[in-house]
């Protein structure tokens, strides 16, 4: 397998690790060509997750904006309630497979806890869940889901005890435990063959959507939009039409309160190359290399690096990222829910924005995708006291 | 002759401390590093610290964000460096930390600057042996030493790979997880370091886990020198001193 993705991605990871990673290549490779796993996933992602999920042509939003037609693909109608699932039930069947009998994860915003949490519960494995101490009382509610699912909720003080931190002390474990423990990474980041496996098992929203595009209009769309915090849900949509050159393929980064205010959560946009968590990739740091605290109003956004793959369609212009800033996105998250009766993640919110901004540039029979990567429950508390401080 | 191997050919067992430069200050780090050389000391790590540490335990983490909130930068920690060699030219030195600091210094600066210092090795804690390309040919270019690290899961045909050109020395890591000191070590950690002394053309020193004389005889037995880092980072001054002499007689 390619480790990197031009000069992005690789495997910087101190080298009580690297053994580890060389099985797990292994193992993921003889999965990925073996029948069985791949009904075993196949129906699992039809009977539990309830795949595949919808390509819903937004008409009222597209008659508000009054250009290209907006579809959105409806991840957010998953099992759990966003993306994420499709990635761990796919690295739990993996750990699985490679005997591991225990589960962690690193969550910021904590859909990827429960999504891990789950397909633990389901396979029958033991789960650990790292999360900052800070996102422990933001999201409340995901934590009291992880623990009803028998996961264990692990808070981390150190640092700025976020997102980041989480990953550090998930790696740190997985140093001592990788034995029977398998490390369940959330996005498309992590050291390699992480990027890989994570787009791989997200892919099927890319191959779905395609499909269901052709099924439904005859045609490819003209632009696909998913919002990029690590980058899963939308690495897993453009990788169904990374070889439709006219498909344009658009990721929106967090601006925060606006990349020039400097609180933002917008790697590509914001940030310069780095080294984190395993992979050489555009980081927010400061002139001395010290990994920055990032901001937005998603704590699913709110992540300092970005995955690999994304620097390299960046630089290569295949994809292009585009920055959201917060006030867009809550604005985006009202329009939607009344307009479409649809409550998008704060996190999906950014995408739908940049789709409020593209689609009128486009003539009616265009058609515009938008990856609804999760639905926006969870995300009540931080919309209202977004709206309470910006008053 | 190099330095390192001068240190090691004189055929004693070697003691090399880590500290976490910058911690609790600049200032104090200094006379910490001072303090660590005077009692006993034959190669200083000099820890330096990062917002993300993720393979350091507890006391490390907690030294690092000292550090960093105290302003330390590699810049300050290269200029106290050039300072130490001046006044102890036979103390062995080794740059250690992770790699995004180094890379945003410059990897070409980065290794002249150490050259200028008379610093003798760099140890990259997460640049394994497939991603050093980029730092290999400067490293080569200015004469320092690349400190391969050797895991508790490095096989022996990995770890012959990851040193056949190590010419300083080369890091063991005792035991699986992050550093920090541990009740115990584990029981197959003197047959690893009598494997890996006999397959490394370079000496061996051991680290992590280390957290008092008797554990560090104990490994010495087996290792051409011991790391301690954790035991000695959570000391202050004059006891640091006491426990850096009271290693350094129980090497065997």
């Amino acid at each position: 397998m390619n480790t990197h993705f031009g000069p992005y991605g690789g495997q910087y990871i101190p080298e009580t690790l690297m053994p580890v990673l060389h099985q797990l290549e292994a193992a993921y490779l003889a999965a990925r060509n073996d029948p069985d796993f791949q009904a075993e996933l196949r129906d699992l992602l039809v009977n539990y997750v309830g795949r595949e999920s919808p390509l819903y042509p937004a008409k009222r939003l597209t008659a508000h904006c009054g250009g290209a037609q907006i579809f959105l693909k409806r991840e957010d109608l998953n099992h759990t309630g966003a993306h994420k699932v499709n990635n761990t039930i796919g690295q739990a069947l993996l750990a699985k497979r490679m005997g591991k009998t225990r589960l962690i994860a690193e969550t910021g915003a904590g859909m990827h806890g429960v999504a891990t949490a789950t397909a633990a519960a389901l396979l029958g494995m033991r789960c650990d869940v790292f999360m900052g101490a800070l996102d422990v009382s933001r999201q409340a509610p995901n934590v009291e889901r992880m623990r009803t699912l028998g996961a264990n909720v692990i808070a981390v003080d150190a640092g700025s005890a976020t997102l980041k931190d989480a990953m550090n002390e998930a790696i740190r474990d997985w140093a001592a435990t990788s034995e029977d423990t398998f490390y369940c990474i959330g996005t498309v980041a992590g050291p390699h063959p992480y990027p890989t496996i994570v787009r791989d098992f997200q892919s099927v929203i890319g191959l779905e959507a395609r499909r269901q595009c052709l099924e439904r209009t005859g045609r490819l769309p003209d632009e696909v939009i998913a919002c990029v915090g690590g980058g899963s849900n939308a690495m897993g949509i453009f990788a169904g039409f990374l070889d439709d050159a006219a498909v344009k393929l658009t990721g929106v980064e967090a601006g925060g309160d606006g990349l020039a205010s400097g609180r933002h959560a917008a790697s590509i946009n914001g940030g310069r190359i780095g080294v984190l968590h395993g992979c050489k990739t555009y980081l927010l740091q400061d002139e001395n290399g010290q990994i920055t605290e990032t901001h937005s109003v998603s704590a699913g956004l709110d992540y300092p690096g970005v995955g690999p793959e994304h620097c390299f369609l960046a630089d290569s212009g295949r994809a292009q990222y585009v920055t959201i800033d917060d006030g867009e996105a809550v604005a985006a998250f009202e329009l939607l829910s009344r307009l479409e009766g649809i409550i998008p993640a704060l996190e999906s919110s950014h995408a739908v924005a940049q789709a409020l901004k593209a689609a009128p540039r486009y003539g009616k029979d265009r058609i515009i995708i938008v990856n609804l990567s999760g639905r926006g429950d969870k995300d009540m508390a931080s919309v209202r006291q977004y709206k309470e401080s910006h008053q | 002759m190099k330095r390192l191997q001068q240190i090691f050919a004189a055929g004693k067992k070697a003691l090399v401390i880590f500290d976490s430069c910058g911690a609790p200050d600049m200032t104090e780090s200094e006379a910490r590093l001072e303090e660590i050389i005077t009692h006993g000391a034959d190669i200083l790590e000099l820890g330096i610290p990062f917002s993300d540490p993720m393979a350091d335990g507890p006391v490390i983490q907690q030294a690092s964000q000292q550090a960093l909130r105290n302003g330390a930068t590699l810049g300050k920690i290269l200029d106290m460096a050039g300072r130490i060699r001046r006044r102890h030219p036979e103390t062995g030195m080794i740059v250690f930390g992770y790699y995004n600091i180094f890379l945003q210094y410059g990897i070409p600066a980065l290794f002249r600057r150490l050259r200028e210092l008379d610093i003798d090795g760099i140890l990259i804690v997460d640049l394994p042996y497939e991603e050093r390309g980029e730092v290999v040919p400067e490293a080569e270019k200015n004469g320092i030493s690349l400190i391969p690290l050797i895991g508790p899961s490095t096989d022996i045909t990995r770890a012959a790979m990851l040193t056949a050109d190590a010419d300083g020395f080369v890091y063991c890591i005792n035991a699986r997880g992050v550093t920090g000191a541990r009740a115990q070590l584990p029981p197959e950690l003197s047959d690893r370091l009598d494997a890996l002394r006999r397959v490394s053309p370079a000496p061996v020193a051991a680290g992590f886990g280390i957290a008092d004389a008797a554990s560090a005889a104990a490994v010495s037995r087996h290792a051409d020198a011991v790391v301690v880092g954790s035991a000695a980072v959570r000391l202050s001054r004059p006891a640091l001193g006491q426990f850096i002499r009271s290693l350094k007689d129980a090497l065997i």
